[in-house]
């Protein structure tokens, strides 16, 4: 059958409901949470301090380490603890989604330990991740110069949707399924996260990046005002 | 060694007035040159060389019960591992995230364009599937590696034969092949990474050529019924890209598919 309607009833255009809030972990330097419907990721930045081992020092700029990772009981089939070639590569493009924005070179051989915890996973985790990563350095009062935003942009059979959810990642009908996580900076509106699988008309994706540049901007507000509600609680 | 700041804006000087060192345009492959069964115990395997860089895949079957929610397909585990020799920049050791991520890279494209027939892999439903082990090396690395592997991964598949399987004791007899090939489809994935140089965008860099670069974007493609399909997509590297680029990327990308498709058929018997 043909993906007339969204399985939750959204629109195609429509992000699930999310939430955003700073300063969840109290021991880092910043933290923040970040909710997409039923996904959950929290994220907590130590930094910029001394980098240990000292080889691993770059004195000419700052090294961001970011590490992702999923609780065990985060998704419905226990994930085993421990690091996974999946999680290290969600580390990796995470990393490469916020290098850019950071003026590394402020902090030379320093590092700044970006962490991600998976609380809760339906699709678009490592979305939830790079958002909640972004708030946090902010919130950590890292000089950005701009704001990152993630989102799953989806096709499900032949319909480009925004926000997509895990039964609509299992889809299997018609032209099934693709996935296309990405993640625009604020100002220069570049895309600092791509990737994708599935199978998609090159024609289809320019619809599907103007998909993910309308959520971005959304996103943008709502972390935004994260932020500021943070400043105020403190007032 | 990092390459020195000299040499990367030189280059990045070059490809703005349209010149590469070797003489090529920015979107223009080295030589391709494709050998398969390298290696006699492999169920499959496959030599590519792009110019001077050199990998090698190699495809080993098992049998293995099958995934719970999969319970009639056949699997596939994709390895890489960035070789010592190859390189000096490279050390022995457990494969660290660039291995991880060219593994996964080269994984999904061949996933994704459903190249192999996962279904024919089922030797009994819910108990018996085969196992497909594509493990990549790189041997000389001069650069373009993803791309190399990637053609490699196809040769090794395309030209690897089933072992012959005693289902009375559930054996495999390694070294006795049948005659059949390991079921594949006429969706033959390409991979083809676009590199960022400065302003420019170039298809397959010399090692200096990539370590000029500040991002890259992987491009895994396939053609179905005479149409083009994108499978899988992978942005690199610290520096971001305009949707320009990435729409100007896949333009490239495409047109590319249908020269080195040719090379494929020739060169792969």
């Amino acid at each position: 059958m043909a993906y007339t309607k969204r399985f939750d009833g959204r629109k195609f255009d429509e992000m699930r409901e999310t939430e955003a809030k700073v300063g969840v972990i109290k021991n880092a330097d910043g933290s923040a949470m970040f909710r997409f419907g039923e996904t959950i990721a929290i994220a907590a930045v130590y930094g910029p301090k001394v980098m240990h081992p000292q080889h691993s020092q770059n004195p000419e700029k700052c090294v961001l380490r970011c590490n992702y990772d999923m609780l065990s009981f985060s998704v419905p089939e226990r994930k085993k603890p421990g690091t996974s070639r999946r999680s290290q590569e969600i580390s990796k493009v995470t990393e490469w989604a916020l290098a850019n924005v950071i003026d590394l070179e402020a902090f030379p051989s320093a590092v700044i330990d970006v962490h991600i915890q998976i609380m809760q996973a339906n699709a678009g985790t490592r979305c939830a991740g790079i958002n909640a990563a972004a708030l946090a350095l902010a919130h950590a009062g890292i000089p950005m110069k701009e704001m990152v935003s993630a989102v799953a942009v989806g096709k499900i059979d032949d319909k480009i949707v925004m926000d997509v959810d895990k039964e609509e990642e299992d889809y299997e009908d018609g032209e099934g399924a693709t996935d296309i996580p990405m993640a625009f900076l604020s100002r220069s509106g570049k895309i600092s996260l791509l990737q994708l699988d599935g199978k998609i008309q090159p024609s289809q994706l320019k619809e599907a990046i103007e998909m993910g540049q309308k959520a971005c901007q959304q996103l943008y507000e709502i972390q935004k005002q994260a932020l500021k509600a943070s400043v105020m609680e403190e007032k | 060694m990092e390459i020195s700041k000299l040499m990367k804006k030189r280059i990045a000087d070059n490809l703005k007035e349209g010149k590469r060192f070797d003489g090529r345009k920015l979107d223009e492959f080295r030589d391709i040159k494709i050998e398969t069964g390298i290696s006699v115990n492999a169920e499959g395997s496959a030599r590519v060389t792009i110019g001077d860089t050199v990998v090698v895949a190699g495809v080993k079957m098992a049998t293995s019960e099958p995934y719970t929610d999969h319970e009639d397909e056949g699997t596939l585990v994709t390895t890489a591992e960035l070789l010592p020799i190859s390189s000096p920049r490279y050390e022995p050791g457990p494969p660290k995230i660039e291995a991880v991520e060219l593994a996964r890279i080269i994984d999904r494209g061949i996933r994704e364009s459903k190249f192999i027939d996962f279904k024919k892999l089922c030797i009994k439903k819910d108990e018996k599937v085969w196992s497909i082990f594509l493990d990549l090396y790189s041997i000389n690395d001069a650069g373009s590696l993803i791309d190399a592997c990637s053609l490699a991964a196809v040769a090794a598949l395309m030209s690897a034969k089933l072992p012959v399987y005693d289902a009375e004791t559930d054996t495999i007899k390694y070294g006795e092949y049948t005659k059949d090939p390991i079921p594949l489809t006429e969706k033959v994935c390409l991979n083809f990474t676009a590199y960022k140089v400065g302003k420019s965008l170039i298809f397959d860099p010399t090692r200096e050529e990539e370590d000029s670069s500040e991002a890259r974007l992987s491009v895994a493609m396939t053609r179905s019924k005479g149409k083009i399909y994108v499978n899988s997509l992978q942005r690199g590297e610290d520096e971001p890209l305009t949707p320009e680029e990435v729409l100007k990327i896949l333009e490239m990308a495409e047109k590319k598919y249908e020269e080195v498709e040719e090379v494929v058929k020739k060169q792969i018997k």
